[in-house]
């Protein structure tokens, strides 16, 4: 067993944990933080997608361990004070970018992370930046679109907000 | 939190917004892998590297020392208990059923079969332990292709059946009276185009992987379980292990897809179930993403022999269809069936005279077929649309052309088929004009001639695809004559609360579709209240007692009915108690906008949420009247629904390497009353994108020894945001005839029309090179290749 420390979602926890526990298990089974969801073992659908210090990654290619003394957003703790919406949550409702929604948290954290390094992206820069995460119900279509919106909404926001990842938590409607 | 808006109006027909976005875009969602119960164990299973063998020695001792380990179980140690899994749709008198044990016995008959069960602590004890399970087979001949499964002295899959051959069933539009022989037609024929098309197979690849928890320990077995079919699956519990059906509590939570791919009685949930009655303990079983490809059951996967006769004006004389249609080892609920919806749909939209369909259903050693979203209807509309193009290419006519000279017209309908079906309603000429204006039909011809003629080596191809499809599953007295073995009605209860809240019971189970928020809407409507007081409620069989699941674009036009039924028998309910609490004659009252009032007379009513309250107090009820407003309806449906529409798909074809872009692609669909476009819209969209992954993309690939070598999301190529277009949506409305709402169903139009489209106008561009066909899904390399056989069989033909 190691000793980890981890802040997630703004919450500091300490945990032993067998050095071969992927960050997505940890989450999920020790922390209750079920809204990071598996949906393969080959890396490739990016359902569990989590910031890690303000990047995203496939937290099922990370192991608990690796990620010790980080700061850990899910999108659970992706919501501001009193639980409004982040823009990203706002325009996927909005833009109906979700059936099933179970590739919805990790999609909404990478289109989250992607605005953070491109604020500004074409169609085709969010089609490839979100190319890791895998949709089975929507075609992507309204996906796109729903970035777009919150890039839009975002932009508008940032006189009042920096662009970061962070600071975006702030609401804007 | 607020993410719906409150306005006053018409719902139906609205762009709401949904309400289940609320916890799925904050990760507050129920899926099965999220429940926990106390004293819980994890469950790992073994499962078979072979695809055909013996099992000829199984030892769990060595698991159980394990660490964490607490029990292990082999399908002999279950036998008696495991129940056979059940197959619902026997097509022919004679269909061979084999048994099929959840946990195998003795025998295996396909890679990734279940062997061996590890009951751990938590999951990775479990896992762990699997390796310790000794396991002997004896490796028996493997047969994995549907024609050498049907050859002379081919493996058996089934030793006791004496044949690989499940069925056999036929349609013949001469015997069952509704159109003339196609021999006959063939004999008579101008022109007569054999064609030979391969459904290649394909899997789900639902994005929540299947899990299941089984809680043992109260009066009710409780059982929650990623499935599409929450009422099907306690029947069949019910029905294959014995335990009573009253005893059996079955729930679907959140449920991530399933596109047919959970509609399905899995040897995982009758596993999970034997141990959690085995061990008198909750189990919990998750699948990885590689069990779900492996042994979830797969879709398609059928060889289509089509014959088409026709005059040389374009009208077709006679179409006969001969299937195989690989069934895998076993069958699951529906999976003889499938194949057999499609039988109704070869002649799609057309008016064709003589009619013969003929399928067989072949047993190889691979995961079994079953329901995928279209089932059977895209197989059907993919053939017939390919071989409409290869005929309107026989006669130099345009394919848009010769479709509208064989099409039902708009005033022709109510139609009655070659295949027996009454088309009710329809209007493929008005979707066909609005698809090729949108789509700049005429426009992108002439650019495609421009390229042809500069031997452009980036050609433009145009694929038409024009399609109907049966859904709105399904009426009963239909589905007893094609020995289904249920229903096809619909429930929905209305309960109103003191407050004059609204709950709603479904027997509907949505996974994705948005029900709560279209059947809130519908609610909204016809009881006047506003959208926000209704609470749909869904997929647990001790709220949910009786219904049907989802499945077969079924949900809106058969259980939205029976919501409709139950909401007018509330508002007749209530009629007695306003009349009483206004003092006048029920008989005066009329009910408009959620108000009881005298007619003719403006100003202030009674709503139903007084007639609510008035209900709750009981103080002051008319003599003779039940303190209850709430009401239940059964729907069963007297004729399928008819979506129809045409697609249009333009391809940038890169002679020299194969690449495909898709450049546009425009979708017209008529899907009836739309309750919510941004609901259909999204619809369309997904399921064009599960089209496209068909023509483009998806294989499911077995070697000659059966091992699956698309097992996991690396090699099954499930296309990304990077691999698929925008696509331009229209839609004409032509109501559904039989039922109030005249909603037709979306779920599967988009899967339907979209593959056909797509390979349509891949030929359509290379055309000018001699090709006729390529195999799906076509890669670059397929396409290249056929680009340079058709240039070798021409180079070849062309020498003296």
């Amino acid at each position: 067993m190691t000793r980890i420390s981890l802040t997630v979602d703004g919450v500091r926890y300490d945990d032993d944990v067998d050095p071969r526990t992927l960050l997505v298990h940890h989450l999920r089974d020790r922390l209750g933080k079920v809204g990071t969801v598996v949906g393969c073992d080959t890396s490739n659908c990016g359902a569990c997608t989590v910031l890690l210090a303000g990047k995203s990654v496939k937290s099922c290619t990370v192991l608990a361990t690796q990620a010790d003394g980080s700061d850990v957003t899910t999108i659970e703790g992706l919501s501001g004070p009193n639980d409004a919406l982040h823009p990203m949550q706002q325009a996927f409702h909005g833009c109906h970018g979700l059936q099933c929604g179970y590739c919805t948290p990790g999609m909404i954290m990478a289109a989250v992370d992607l605005l953070a390094d491109n604020p500004e992206p074409s169609d085709d820069e969010v089609r490839e930046g979100l190319e890791g995460n895998l949709c089975r119900c929507t075609g992507y279509q309204n996906i796109v679109r729903a970035v777009q919106q919150a890039a839009a909404d975002m932009r508008a926001a940032a006189p009042r907000t920096s662009q970061s990842a962070d600071a975006a938590q702030e609401v804007t409607t | 939190m607020t993410v719906t808006e409150d306005q006053p109006g018409a719902e139906v027909g609205r762009d709401r917004r949904r309400k289940e976005d609320a916890r799925l875009i904050t990760g507050r969602t129920m899926w099965t892998e999220n429940i926990n119960l106390p004293g819980m164990l994890h469950l790992a299973i073994l499962r078979s590297p072979l695809a055909h063998a013996r099992i000829t020695h199984v030892d769990v001792d060595a698991a159980l020392e394990l660490p964490g380990v607490v029990a292990a179980f082999t399908g002999r140690d279950v036998a008696d208990m495991q129940g056979s899994l059940p197959c619902a749709w026997p097509v022919t008198e004679d269909t061979v059923l084999p048994g099929y044990p959840p946990l195998a016995v003795d025998e295996v008959r396909h890679t990734g079969e279940p062997v061996a069960v590890v009951a751990a602590r938590d999951r990775a004890s479990a896992q762990d332990a699997l390796e310790a399970i000794e396991i002997d087979y004896e490796p028996l001949p493997v047969v994995v292709d549907m024609e050498d499964a049907l050859a002379d002295g081919a493996p058996l899959v089934h030793e006791d059946a004496g044949t690989n051959k499940c069925y056999t069933w036929v349609l013949d539009s001469a015997e069952a009276g509704t159109g003339g022989d196609v021999a006959q037609a063939k004999s008579d024929a101008e022109v007569v185009l054999e064609r030979r098309y391969v459904q290649q197979r394909l899997i789900p690849a639902f994005m929540e992987p299947r899990s299941v928890v089984v809680d043992p320990t109260g009066d009710q077995i409780t059982m929650w379980s990623a499935t599409q079919i929450p009422h099907i699956l306690r029947l069949m519990l019910a029905m294959s292990t014995g335990v009573p059906e009253h005893k059996i509590r079955v729930v679907a939570p959140d449920v991530g897809g399933g596109f047919g791919g959970k509609l399905q009685v899995t040897p995982e949930e009758f596993i999970a179930f034997a141990a959690a009655r085995r061990f008198g303990r909750p189990v919990k079983f998750v699948e990885s993403r590689s069990e779900t490809m492996l042994s979830g059951h797969h879709g398609r996967d059928q060889i289509q022999d089509i014959t088409l006769s026709a005059r040389r004006d374009g009208t077709v004389t006679g179409l006969s269809v001969k299937l195989l249609a690989n069934m895998g080892a076993y069958l699951g609920i529906v999976t003889p069936g499938v194949p057999v919806l499609g039988a109704f749909m070869f002649n799609a939209i057309y008016k064709f005279p003589a009619y013969r369909f003929e399928c067989s259903g072949v047993f190889t050693n691979t995961t079994k077929t079953d329901a995928y979203r279209g089932a059977g209807r895209p197989e059907a509309t993919y053939a017939i649309e390919r071989i409409m193009d290869e005929l309107a290419t026989e006669l130099d006519v345009d394919p848009i052309e010769l479709r509208r000279r064989n099409w039902i017209q708009h005033d022709e309908f109510p139609f009655t088929t070659v295949a027996g079906l009454t088309y009710d309603s329809g209007n493929y000429e008005a979707a066909t004009d609005q698809a090729m204006e949108l789509f700049g039909y005429h426009e992108l011809r002439r650019e495609q001639a421009e390229r042809r003629e500069s031997g452009d080596p980036v050609q433009l191809g145009i694929g038409v695809s024009t399609y109907t499809e049966m859904c709105g599953l399904a009426p009963s007295r239909i589905l007893g004559q094609l020995r289904y073995g249920a229903g096809g009605w619909e429930t929905a209860s209305v309960r109103m609360l003191p407050t004059g809240k609204v709950e709603v019971i479904t027997g509907t189970s949505p996974h994705g579709q948005s029900h709560e928020t279209a059947w809130s809407q519908i609610v909204a409507d016809r009881l006047g209240v506003p959208f926000d007081d209704v609470e749909v409620l869904h997929g647990d069989t001790r709220t949910s007692h009786k219904g049907l699941d989802t499945y077969g674009s079924r949900s809106l036009a058969v259980g939205g009915t029976a919501l409709v039924s139950a909401c007018e028998k509330v508002v007749d309910k209530a009629k007695p108690i306003a009349a009483h609490l206004l003092e006048c004659d029920p008989a005066d009252l009329e009910f408009v906008d959620g108000q009881y009032r005298v007619k003719g007379t403006p100003g202030a009513g009674k709503t139903l949420a007084d007639c609510a309250l008035a209900v709750f107090t009981a103080h002051d009820l008319p003599d003779g009247v039940e303190a209850n407003l709430d009401a239940d309806a059964v729907v069963d449906p007297e004729n399928f629904s008819f979506p129809h529409g045409t697609h249009l798909c333009a391809t940038e074809v890169d002679t020299e390497t194969g690449q495909v872009k898709i450049r546009s692609y425009v979708a017209v669909d008529d899907v009836g009353t739309v309750i919510n476009p941004l609901i259909v819209d999204g619809q369309v969209h997904g399921g064009i994108a599960q089209g496209i992954a068909q023509a483009l993309y998806e294989e499911a690939v077995y070697d000659e020894d059966g091992n699956l070598l698309t097992g996991t999301f690396v090699d099954y190529t499930v296309p990304s945001s990077a691999d698929l277009p925008d696509i331009i949506t229209g839609r004409t409305e032509t109501p559904a005839t039989g039922h109030p709402l005249g909603a037709k169903g979306v779920g599967e139009a988009g899967t339907i029309a979209s593959t056909p489209a797509v390979v349509n106008a891949i030929v359509d561009a290379l055309r000018p090179f001699g090709v006729s066909d390529i195999r799906m899904p076509c890669t670059p390399e397929r396409v290249w290749q056929a680009i340079r056989d058709a240039r070798a069989a021409r180079e070849g033909s062309d020498r003296p």
